[in-house]
């Protein structure tokens, strides 16, 4: 049997500085927004042959009526173009510069326009649905805890598995803004949706192992802490495993599944990895410290 | 339970799995028998429905301008805008092209398959937006106005003499070209439906002798003097018309004026070819993440691990099939959520494995190590798809299509999952105990 408690702190000190780190990167560099909540337009193609120099691509856009713009070589033959908000006439011209360019290959030609007050709806809608999705996490927290429980008192499972929750979403969000700021990788509607899935398996996870807790405390006597360290154990190899398979698909995802599920891979992985962390070396031991702490007291 | 029984269900599910398999990809099958004998019938051959993102095409959103428009009318008027939308599509020849209407003002087209949007939005936009205009009150003083400005060349004072009234294309009935019998110019009738004619008769009687003006899409076309009450609700409209101006406004009021005025919002368009990669790099991710899976229960869990594989292979031919049937347009937001669910499909197996590896290190007998280990680890089962479903189901309500597409696949991924990894697994683990792989208790730790 491994003492988990024991070395509790080491785990407290890892998880504090990974997460202060992510808060930081978040204030700091903020989320880079992608045109899904900010409104404006994406190009993205590739040419037949080789990609004309980059002054040459500017003034096409320019042409267009497009005066600012960013670029981005996309692989070897490739471009990304993103502008702010356009208007319809810039819209059509810009598209059809484009498409009636023979030097493209036409079956690659994608583009994206999205107008910002659809953005700021989107935006809107997303932050709504987090407001819905965490009401109805905290709703599901206290009706898998609402059984009375010694010694520690089941809201507190509740309050720890928030706690986890946020640690588990923090270090996705942290590394997003990093990726953002110096990758200049967007925030996008899948990014989001991977966030989301991640409110649902870190609070799966924590509660696994609290289930154990409450399972032991009423099977086994003994210290709490000692019961918490049998729990953490009994957990361990389907923790693991259970990570580990879904991690096996997502990992295949971002390497062989193409540029458009990459951020949404990544995201998972992280906080899949974030969650096995939290709830192996996090739940347990902040529950033990909360009760040595009001024991004391 | 007859012991026997459980041998036949597993020989079912295996038989099943077979079927399924040919279901999804029936072309080899299909040439084995027809090769065999060429009057078998084969299976169908159905594609799967794919998403835009992965055929390629364009899906555009408009936003409608329903100034004007009582509450109480907006529906029709949307329901009427979405009609003209699918009319004036039609001649792309779209497979099943999706008009729908998105929230209270909005209408969004998705044309799977289409290389160029703008040609789209053109044929879209082209449809004319008619209206008819009756003059302000202080008609003659703007007119004034407008010619002092004219003089001056101050065209900035300019004002518009005219006001949009009720009298829209949504009434219209039908547009036909005519030529004047006198001066055999070309003229445009148009007959409005009963509602139309009563607004037409109406505004004839408040606007005698007065100009009366038609606007195609904010552009005069006519402004003739009303000379008496029209009753029954037919106009001409006569103005510097070719033949040929003449004859494509008919033909565009007639395929459907826009009831109401609309605006292209946002658009999105992807070319074939990163569709066809996606699908094809998401299936090979797929595939390799499926087979790191069996290699690793096997190895970890042995006889359970390999039975599980098979509850594994099932889940994956079930609901492959299932999206066909459906069916289920397969978007890379679905194939991702599909992906993920192979994942989670044997979370529910490794938490009944870990049960019943601590029953069996309590010594008890293999089938009812794994009867009791089934019974404890379903509560943390029912949790934790519990948590994926309230998550997929909000997502689902939450609207942009990549969401959706995930959601969907995710919630039917979940409750299929539960059903091949609580049921199917433990007809194939009760089965295989009664063999004699049952007697040897190493394979089952």
């Amino acid at each position: 049997m491994i003492e988990f408690i024991k070395h509790s702190k080491i785990y407290f000190i890892i998880a504090a500085i990974i997460t202060i780190a992510c808060i930081f990167f978040l204030l700091y560099f903020g989320l880079n927004l992608g045109v899904d909540f900010t409104g404006g337009s994406i190009l993205r193609f590739e040419y037949v042959a080789d990609r004309p120099s980059i002054e040459e691509i500017s003034a096409k856009v320019n042409q267009a009526g497009i005066a600012s713009f960013s670029y981005k070589d996309l692989g070897e033959k490739g471009v990304i173009i993103k502008t702010k908000d356009i208007t319809e006439d810039q819209r059509k011209s810009l598209y059809e510069t484009f498409y009636n360019d023979s030097n493209i290959d036409k079956d690659t030609l994608n583009f994206d326009k999205i107008g910002s007050a659809v953005g700021n709806e989107t935006k809107h809608k997303s932050i709504i649905a987090i407001i819905i999705a965490l009401a109805a996490i905290i709703i599901y927290i206290a009706i898998a805890f609402n059984k009375v429980s010694r010694p520690v008192k089941s809201w507190k499972y509740g309050i720890v598995t928030m706690v986890i929750l946020a640690h588990d979403i923090i270090l996705p969000l942290g590394v997003l803004a990093l990726l953002g700021k110096f990758a200049s990788r967007e925030f996008s509607i899948p990014t989001l949706t991977a966030l989301f899935t991640i409110l649902g398996y870190s609070v799966n996870n924590t509660i696994v192992v609290f289930d154990r807790v409450r399972e032991n405390l009423i099977k086994k006597s003994g210290e709490f802490k000692d019961i918490v360290d049998v729990s953490i154990n009994q957990s361990v190899s389907r923790c693991i495993n259970t990570s580990l398979t879904t991690l096996f698909p997502l990992i295949a995802i971002y390497v062989w599944g193409g540029e458009s599920l990459k951020d949404f891979s990544l995201v998972l992985i992280l906080g899949i990895l974030a969650g096995t962390y939290s709830a192996l070396l996090l739940a347990g031991p902040i529950l033990t410290k909360w009760h040595a702490l009001s024991r004391k007291r | 339970m007859h012991t026997r029984i459980y041998k036949l269900l597993s020989l079912l599910v295996i038989v099943v799995i077979i079927a399924l398999a040919i279901f999804i990809y029936p072309k080899y099958f299909n040439n084995l028998i027809k090769s065999i004998n060429p009057n078998f019938l084969g299976f169908p051959e159905k594609e799967f429905r794919l998403g835009l993102d992965l055929q390629g095409g364009a899906e555009l959103l408009y936003q409608a301008d329903l100034t004007g428009i009582k509450t109480e009318d907006v529906g029709a008027a949307m329901d009427g805008l979405r009609a003209v939308i699918e009319k004036r599509i039609d001649i792309f020849g779209v497979r099943e092209p999706e008009i729908k209407i998105m929230g209270d003002n909005r209408v969004s087209v998705q044309l799977a398959g289409i290389k160029d949007p703008n040609e789209a939005v053109k044929e879209i936009g082209r449809t004319p937006y008619l209206v008819f205009m009756e003059p302000k009150e202080n008609y003659e003083e703007i007119l004034e106005i407008n010619q002092k400005a004219l003089e001056e060349q101050n065209y900035d004072k300019m004002q518009d003499p005219f006001t949009p009234t009720d009298l829209t294309g949504r009434y219209l009935k039908k547009a036909q070209l005519n030529f004047n019998p006198q001066t055999s110019e070309p003229v445009v009738s148009l007959e409005f439906n009963d509602e139309g004619s009563k607004l037409f008769e109406e505004l004839t009687k408040k606007n005698l002798q007065k100009p009366l003006a038609i606007f195609i899409d904010d552009e005069l076309i006519s402004a003739p003097i009303v000379q008496d009450v029209i009753v029954g609700g037919s106009a001409q409209i006569t103005g510097k018309f070719t033949d040929k101006e003449a004859k494509e406004l008919a033909t565009n009021l007639n395929s459907g004026a826009l009831p109401v005025p609309i605006t292209l919002i946002s658009q999105k368009s992807v070319g074939a070819t990163l569709g066809i990669e996606s699908v094809k790099a998401s299936m090979i991710a797929g595939a390799i993440g499926l087979i790191a899976i069996i290699i690793f229960m096997i190895i970890y869990y042995r006889a359970s691990g390999f039975l599980a594989s098979l509850a594994l292979l099932f889940y994956g031919v079930l609901i492959l099939s299932i999206f066909k049937i459906i069916p289920v347009t397969m978007t890379l937001a679905g194939i991702g959520g599909f992906v993920l669910s192979i994942g989670m499909a044997v979370d529910a197996n490794i938490l009944i494995f870990s049960r019943v590896k601590e029953e069996l290190r309590e010594d008890k007998e293999i089938s009812s190590a794994i009867k009791s280990g089934f019974s404890r680890a379903w509560p943390s089962i029912r949790d934790g798809n519990l948590t994926t479903l309230l998550v997929a189901l909000i997502l689902f309500n939450f609207g942009t299509s990549f969401v959706k597409g995930f959601a969907t696949t995710l919630m039917i991924g979940v409750v299929i999952s539960m059903f091949s990894a609580i049921i199917i697994t433990r007809i194939l683990m009760l089965a295989m105990t009664q063999t004699r792989f049952g007697k040897i208790k190493r394979i089952w730790r």
